[in-house]
């Protein structure tokens, strides 16, 4: 939904920090007014009234009616808003799904609310740590106090951070931002947060009194997250402390409080990635900002697949680290961002390469704008296929299912999420066709079914565990790929097939993708991909991982399925092409399948073809398809950042993702990854 | 009490809607939202609710054809259905869904095909007058705020 009281959506980091500043000052003075709410429901009468409450109440606020674009949103602009207040029973996605991925990357204080009042979901807005529950309808009483929850939060963090002694670091962590590279590749999100940051801290007085809007609150670029996941799997999960994480990052200013928090939230990330089966809901959580829409599903994918193909040996440590890399500069959105792994990629190689099928439909679809990925992605999943995947597979038929429905919907703003189910396979495709909503959408939207795929494929291929990193992003990852490439896919779909036509950045990658075999493989997968975009979706928001992350997931599968695919469709590509798809909006129609896994590759860039093909024989298979029914919406601007979720072969996966992460990357974006989609690549 | 007639109408109807039960407090909410800035909040919202409530009825339709029913999914609809009811202050309907949900829980088929006719029957009702009551309203011109001669 669109931003009301002119706050755009689409603004990049450098508008959205000006903006800041200025309002900062201004907010502090009036503040509770001028509280920056964000409104997620999927009714419109309520949500038309909230509005309209809020408004009284003097807050500045911006609806929302889906889920995933709502986090697309908060992903977008991280200090965009200071309280989001959400619906429980949303179709997209589940309230508390949404709430839990704001605890995890934006760390805002939400508010539940639902005309249920049953004990048992007011408890689970207590255990999923929402700061408040209003019942249905609400009053306009309720939502006058609402700004207590911002000052709360405030305060504590703040707190925290001054016991940590943490203040001097805190702004030596930002002129270190400012000079350091805290992206490898100039991460333009990143330096921009760097600046947010500096805002903030500026405000740090004031906001001790009025409670302003802004904190001193580190912010977890995707490099930083890299590291920290680079860490962490160094040390193990189990073992890995804060201390010994705070000294092998090595990061000034970054303090044992931070990493201690930001290890609790990777841990629950972890948890939920791994025991999701019984989730409902879906990953579509992996919606990602534009920004990170591009990066996430790549990085999410990337971030998966990345870890786990490092883990399983099958992705050199040094690709994924290219990958992410050249996620990471995809994400900065420099459409041409030299893959620096491009080569990467063409190791890959994709058994079936052959794209070909798929850069022909994936040119279609890529230039339909609006990937619609997951456009009615044929629920013909064949779960077999997934069989391997846990969770996954479940998830990938019932994606499949809800692909499918979702492919339906496109709403112009809606990027196409795939939601993949995770484990329970809620492949929601969400279909935004609107690429309009902001390039960044397209990553979204690609990416969650990519996602899953990819996550999926992940699992099984290595037998990586699939608790990638991101939850949601597992299931779909493997999901989505296995899905789409029914029977033949040999997943070409490198990429080729997003149709990241939309992403100006994107060339169209389609027809890169040779499908080894006939891609006819009904796209059905692309369901697949559109999970997978999830997944990478996801992976982004994890941050400076998922963008790496990204590349590896993408290139994950493609070995992945290089192993499977020889012969079985069931690439489960990680085709992180969602994000190409989104770029290209998909359109709904199957071209989604195909855009996804061109999206994939296409995505960054032309050159993908080459790894695309490789890679892309999954996706191709599954763009290729062409039966790539994707209907699902149109995964909107799948934020360039590739969504190549699709592995081809590790090796040409990387280069593909690399390769297509530059293209796709709208520059626009601000990718910041603060997700933790990604695993991290342990390096 | 008012002097203009056609606001003294007005006040006529919208006390009749209240004590008839058709309406409740939540609907006075909304009125006190309404404002210069927005003359026919109400109005507007009404009418969105009617047009997306619309969609609801007609899901719970289509769910009530197929057999056995699908209790899980009839509930499920029922739920968006009594939010939305609910939030603008639709008393019966809001009263009818609740009925409703607790058939679907108990398992109820008849009980819930026979609710729905009756909920069917208010959402029209209410409809019906809440149109007659707007049609007055902008005849009326703005109650509260206006400033105009009398």
């Amino acid at each position: 939904m669109n931003s009301s009281s002119g706050k755009e959506y689409m603004s990049t980091a450098s508008s959205s920090t000006g903006w800041k500043a200025a309002d900062a000052a201004a907010a502090a003075d009036q503040f509770p007014a001028g509280l920056r709410v964000l409104v997620v429901d999927d009714d419109p009468t309520c949500l038309m009234i909230l509005e309209k409450m809020l408004r009284t109440c003097l807050y500045e606020v911006t609806k929302c009616n889906r889920a995933e674009i709502a986090l697309l949103m908060l992903r977008e602009n991280k200090n965009g808003f200071d309280i989001v207040i959400s619906d429980v029973h949303m179709p997209d996605m589940d309230g508390f799904k949404l709430l839990e991925h704001i605890g995890l990357e934006m760390d805002l204080p939400v508010i539940m609310m639902s005309a249920d009042d049953g004990k048992h979901v007011v408890m689970k807005g207590v255990t999923h740590g929402a700061c408040d529950y209003l019942i249905k309808p609400v009053r306009i009483e309720a939502l006058k106090n609402i700004w207590q929850h911002v000052v709360r939060k405030r305060k504590n963090e703040w707190k925290d951070f001054e016991q940590s002694g943490s203040v001097e670091e805190g702004d030596r962590l930002l002129k270190q931002a400012d000079d350091a590279d805290y992206s490898s590749s100039a991460n333009e999100g990143n330096w921009k947060s760097s600046k947010r940051r500096k805002d903030d801290e500026d405000e740090t007085d004031e906001r001790d009194d009025t409670s302003t809007l802004k904190k001193p609150r580190v912010v977890w670029s995707v490099e930083l997250h890299q590291q920290f996941v680079a860490a962490v799997n160094q040390l193990g999960i189990d073992k890995a402390v804060p201390k010994k994480i705070l000294e092998l990052m090595n990061v000034p200013g970054l303090t044992r409080e931070n990493v201690a928090s930001h290890l609790q939230k990777y841990r629950l990330y972890l948890r939920r990635l791994s025991g999701v089966s019984q989730h409902p809901s879906n990953l579509n959580s992996s919606f990602m900002s534009p920004q990170e829409a591009a990066f996430g599903p790549l990085s999410s994918l990337n971030g998966l697949d990345l870890q786990t193909l490092a883990a399983t040996g099958q992705l050199p440590a040094q690709s994924l680290a290219t990958l992410q890399a050249a996620g990471l500069g995809r994400s900065a959105g420099k459409p041409g961002i030299p893959m620096p792994s491009v080569d990467q990629r063409n190791i890959f190689s994709f058994e079936n390469p052959k794209l070909r099928f798929g850069e022909g439909q994936q040119q279609h679809v890529n230039n339909n704008k609006q990937m619609n990925l997951l456009h009615g992605i044929p629920t013909t999943m064949e779960p077999k296929q997934l069989a391997g995947l846990h969770h996954t597979a479940q998830s990938m038929g019932n994606m499949n299912v809800q692909v499918a429905s979702n492919g339906s919907q496109s709403s112009q703003n809606n990027p196409l999420l795939m939601q993949m189910a995770q484990p329970q396979a809620r492949g929601q495709v969400i279909n935004d066709s609107s690429l309009g909503h902001a390039p960044r959408l397209l990553s979204p939207m690609g990416q969650p079914i990519l996602s899953n795929g990819i996550a999926t494929n992940v699992s099984t291929k290595t037998g990586i565990q699939e608790n990638i990193r991101a939850p949601s992003y597992n299931p779909v990852l493997q999901t989505s790929l296995m899905l789409n490439f029914p029977t033949n896919h040999a997943s070409e779909l490198p990429g080729n097939s997003f149709p990241l036509g939309t992403t100006p950045g994107i060339p169209s990658l389609t027809p890169k993708v040779a499908f080894p075999e006939d891609v006819n493989s009904d796209i059905k997968g692309s369901v697949g991909f559109m999970l997978s975009y999830d997944i990478f979706s996801d992976l982004n928001q994890h941050k400076p991982q998922n963008w790496e992350l990204q590349n590896i997931g993408m290139t994950f599968d493609a070995s992945q399925h290089s192993n499977n695919l020889q012969g079985n469709h069931n690439h489960s590509q990680p085709v992180l092409v969602q994000q190409g798809f989104s770029s290209g909006q998909v359109n709904g129609q199957n071209k989604s399948a195909t855009v996804v896994s061109k999206a994939m590759f296409s995505a960054g860039d032309s050159t993908g073809h080459a790894s695309a093909q490789n890679g892309n024989q999954h996706l191709n298979s599954l763009l290729v398809d062409g039966t790539v029914r994707v209907k699902s919406e149109t995964v909107a601007d799948a934020t360039p950042t590739n969504l190549y979720p699709d592995h081809f072969g590790q090796e040409d996966l990387m280069s593909a993702l690399l390769k297509q992460q530059d293209p796709i990357a709208p520059a626009e974006h601000e990718f910041d990854f603060d997700g933790y989609s990604l695993d991290n690549i342990p390096e | 009490m008012e002097r203009n007639p056609l606001r003294r109408q007005l006040q006529i109807m919208r006390k009749s809607l209240f004590d008839q039960g058709y309406l409740d407090e939540q609907f006075v909410q909304l009125e006190e939202l309404q404002d210069d800035s927005n003359p026919n909040f109400v109005e507007e919202v009404v009418t969105l609710y009617y047009r997306d409530s619309a969609r609801l009825i007609l899901n719970i339709e289509q769910a009530l054809e197929r057999k056995p029913y699908n209790f899980h999914k009839l509930d499920a609809y029922m739920h968006q259905f009594k939010g939305s009811s609910s939030s603008i202050g639709a008393k019966k309907v809001k009263a009818e869904s609740t009925l409703f949900r607790e058939y679907c829980k108990s398992g109820n088929g008849e009980g819930c095909m026979r609710c729905f006719q009756q909920l069917k029957k208010e959402y029209a009702t209410l409809r019906k007058k809440l149109e007659a009551y707007f049609q007055v309203a902008r005849q009326a011109g703005p109650m509260e705020t206006a400033c105009r001669p009398k």
